[in-house]
């Protein structure tokens, strides 16, 4: 008998007692759900750490050098945090040292930031991130202008009163009306203006855009930080080999400024995306691991139920078995019928598994701000379980069937 | 003879239960040939039902020889049998034994997708068989739709489809109402006047009235073997599509 035929005579029977193969291929459905939505979001965060996480928070090819982490992932003890804490601080000429010996080609941009409050008219913008830099950092940003233009070397050098606003920032100030030209007040100083960065959307429902970029010699510097005193110098690279080549030699150059010793501890940061890209990994593998565990459970008990409804269904369809061998169907026959038909039942499962995983990681994605992205593989994976499950779980009572005395099974009742 | 469809010799058939042998068959020989109508009668226990097996290449003897329409199928592996009764053999039990998931035309097309034959010529054959025993126009009814009788038309169309040697009935008519009964008892003779070869197990003198040849068994053995003059001549029926 042709394969077709047995999966025609399969979805037959299948579709015969729906109910009843609704519930017993519901193992494997939830199994293959299962896996279809765990690998979509951990796919999902992974494109989205490598792209937007690290990208937004640090820079492509960008390390930063810092008195302290400032991305926190995992746990820190508050030792750990004090002894931080207590690090000198980096001051501008401690930048300048390190930028004059640098030997790696880099762009650089030195940071420092404070959260206040931003005010146009009556109205006020609180909690922004301020941001007292150079000319440069938006090139490391890659920020994008909806309207206006970055400030320029010169307005860094003579120190203007002009702001780079974010688009949250815009729209809670000036509600549609342009902003640009207008004074706002930045911690009680006048500034202009002159430019809005293209909407960043949110980070895990974070807005990415309630910040404001003035130039460091601006007359704000005295409230981010104590006069000579930076948070961050941004460095960033052509690519990634020449930013290890260039994280050594900060290191070494800062190390010397430092004056420590061979067997200090370096008193400063660096920090790049890595770190936070690191602990994802850990929690990426972790889901990982535990992934085929769960799903191999799940397929397992999926695997036991069909194979005790096909049990079910051979000693239900004891008759039938025997005429279909008094018609001329050979063992091979009632075989491949219920292997076939158990097949056919897992499969189905694993089909449904897959378009409600893909819903479910939609869902999620649709309600929550974890990312989602369905994984080709994980269909086809979800798939070929589906067909494994079903033989194996075929197989014993296929051949339970296969073996049945045609004369007694006509008889049985 | 060169026209013995079934040729049977000295066969013998023991069933071990525990430590004791059945001698279901003591060893029995029989011949019939093409077109002959016979009925196999005897009272339970007499061994009817394990020749019938045996004809029917369900079962193998312990002794002894069968030929089947030239072929000696006593030595045959399961398989080897099965595909024999695929070709050779129509089979129409008491209980009907249809499918009931499927349509009456989706059973009689089983023994051709055994037999390997696919798509419009099997549905065409089973059309056909249908056709000849009057169930043209209840092709796609399940069995639960179809009274008793056209279940048993449907059978004898699956039965027939193959084009067996022999037809093979074991009490066709054990589920029927007697008039029921007649009409079935009518086609087999109809189906014996266009040259098929009947063989018919049942207990009920006045069903084996219908054969043209009366075997009883006792005890395992052929107690006697005769023709008989059939009750009821078949009534020309319309000529087969």
């Amino acid at each position: 008998m042709p394969t077709f035929e047995a999966v025609r005579m399969a979805f037959a029977t299948i579709w015969s007692q729906k109910l009843k193969s609704f519930f017993s291929l519901i193992g494997v459905l939830i199994g293959v759900t299962f896996l279809i939505a765990v690998v979509s979001i951990v796919q999902g965060m992974n494109v989205y750490m490598e792209e937007k996480f690290a990208n937004t928070l640090v820079g492509l090819n960008t390390f930063q050098l810092r008195q302290r982490p400032g991305i926190q992932t995992g746990n820190v003890s508050r030792e750990v945090s004090r002894a931080w804490r207590r690090r000198p601080r980096l001051s501008y000429a401690d930048a300048d040292y390190v930028l004059d010996r640098l030997s790696v080609p880099v762009t650089t941009a030195r940071i420092s930031n404070e959260r206040l409050a931003l005010a146009y008219g009556g109205k006020q913008a609180k909690d922004i991130n301020l941001n007292a830099t150079e000319s440069a950092f938006f090139r490391i940003k890659k920020y994008n202008f909806s309207a206006g233009r970055p400030f320029t070397a010169q307005e860094v050098r003579s120190g203007v009163p002009v702001a780079v606003i974010g688009d949250l920032v815009a729209e809670k100030l000036f509600v549609g009306a342009d902003p640009l030209g207008k004074q706002v007040v930045i911690g009680g100083l006048p500034y202009r203006v002159i430019g809005v960065v293209e909407k960043q959307g949110t980070l895990f429902g974070i807005p990415l855009d309630k910040f404001a970029v003035v130039p460091w010699t601006s007359p704000a510097q005295r409230l981010v930080n104590p006069i000579n005193i930076l948070d961050e110098l941004s460095i960033q690279t052509a690519d990634e080999p020449s930013m290890r080549a260039a994280m050594a030699e900060v290191e070494g150059i800062m190390r010397v400024r430092r004056q420590l010793k061979p067997s200090q501890a370096s008193n400063f940061t660096l920090q790049t995306a890595d770190g936070a890209l690191d602990s994802w990994g850990k929690i990426s593998a972790i889901l990982f691991t535990a992934l085929p565990g769960l799903v191999a459970i799940s397929l397992v008990v999926g695997g036991i139920v069909i194979m005790n409804i096909m049990l079910m269904a051979v000693s239900e369809r004891t008759r039938e078995i025997g005429v279909r061998k008094a018609l001329g169907a050979k063992r091979r026959d009632i075989l491949a019928q219920f292997v076939v038909e158990s097949t056919t039942l897992s499969v189905l499962g694993a089909a449904l598994g897959v378009g409600f995983g893909i819903l479910l990681a939609f869902v999620i994605k649709a309600v929550t701000p974890l990312p989602a992205a369905v994984a080709p593989w994980s269909i086809a994976v979800g798939v070929l379980l589906g067909v494994l499950v079903g033989v194996t779980a075929g197989v014993y009572p296929a051949s339970q069937a296969s073996k049945l005395d045609p004369i007694t099974a006509l008889r049985s009742e | 003879m060169t026209d013995a469809i079934i040729r049977v010799t000295d066969i013998t058939r023991h069933y071990v239960m525990g430590a004791e042998t059945i001698q279901a068959l003591r060893g029995v020989s029989l011949e019939i040939r093409k077109n002959e109508y016979v009925a196999l009668m005897g009272p339970s226990g007499s061994g009817k039902s394990t020749l019938m097996n045996m004809l029917g290449c369900l079962d193998t003897p312990t002794e002894g020889e069968y030929w089947l329409n030239g072929q000696e199928v006593s030595k045959l592996s399961d398989d080897a049998l099965a595909h024999v009764r695929n070709k050779e053999i129509g089979f129409v039990f008491q209980t009907f034994n249809l499918l009931a998931r499927a349509t009456a035309l989706a059973n009689v097309e089983l023994p051709l997708v055994y037999g390997g034959i696919a798509g419009k010529e099997r549905k065409a054959r089973a059309v056909e068989a249908l056709t000849r025993v009057g169930l043209g126009n209840r092709m796609d009814h399940r069995p639960n739709e179809l009274s008793g009788g056209q279940r048993q038309r449907v059978a004898i169309a699956r039965a027939l489809v193959n084009e067996p040697s022999i037809l093979l009935a074991d009490e066709p008519t054990g589920n029927l109402d007697s008039t029921t009964s007649e009409e079935i008892m009518a086609l087999f003779a109809n189906l014996h006047a266009q040259g098929q070869t009947v063989v018919m197990v049942t207990h009920e003198p006045d069903i084996a009235a219908h054969a043209a040849r009366v075997v009883v068994m006792r005890d395992g053995k052929i107690e006697s073997d005769r023709a008989n003059t059939p009750m009821v001549i078949a009534t020309p029926v319309a000529a087969p599509a």
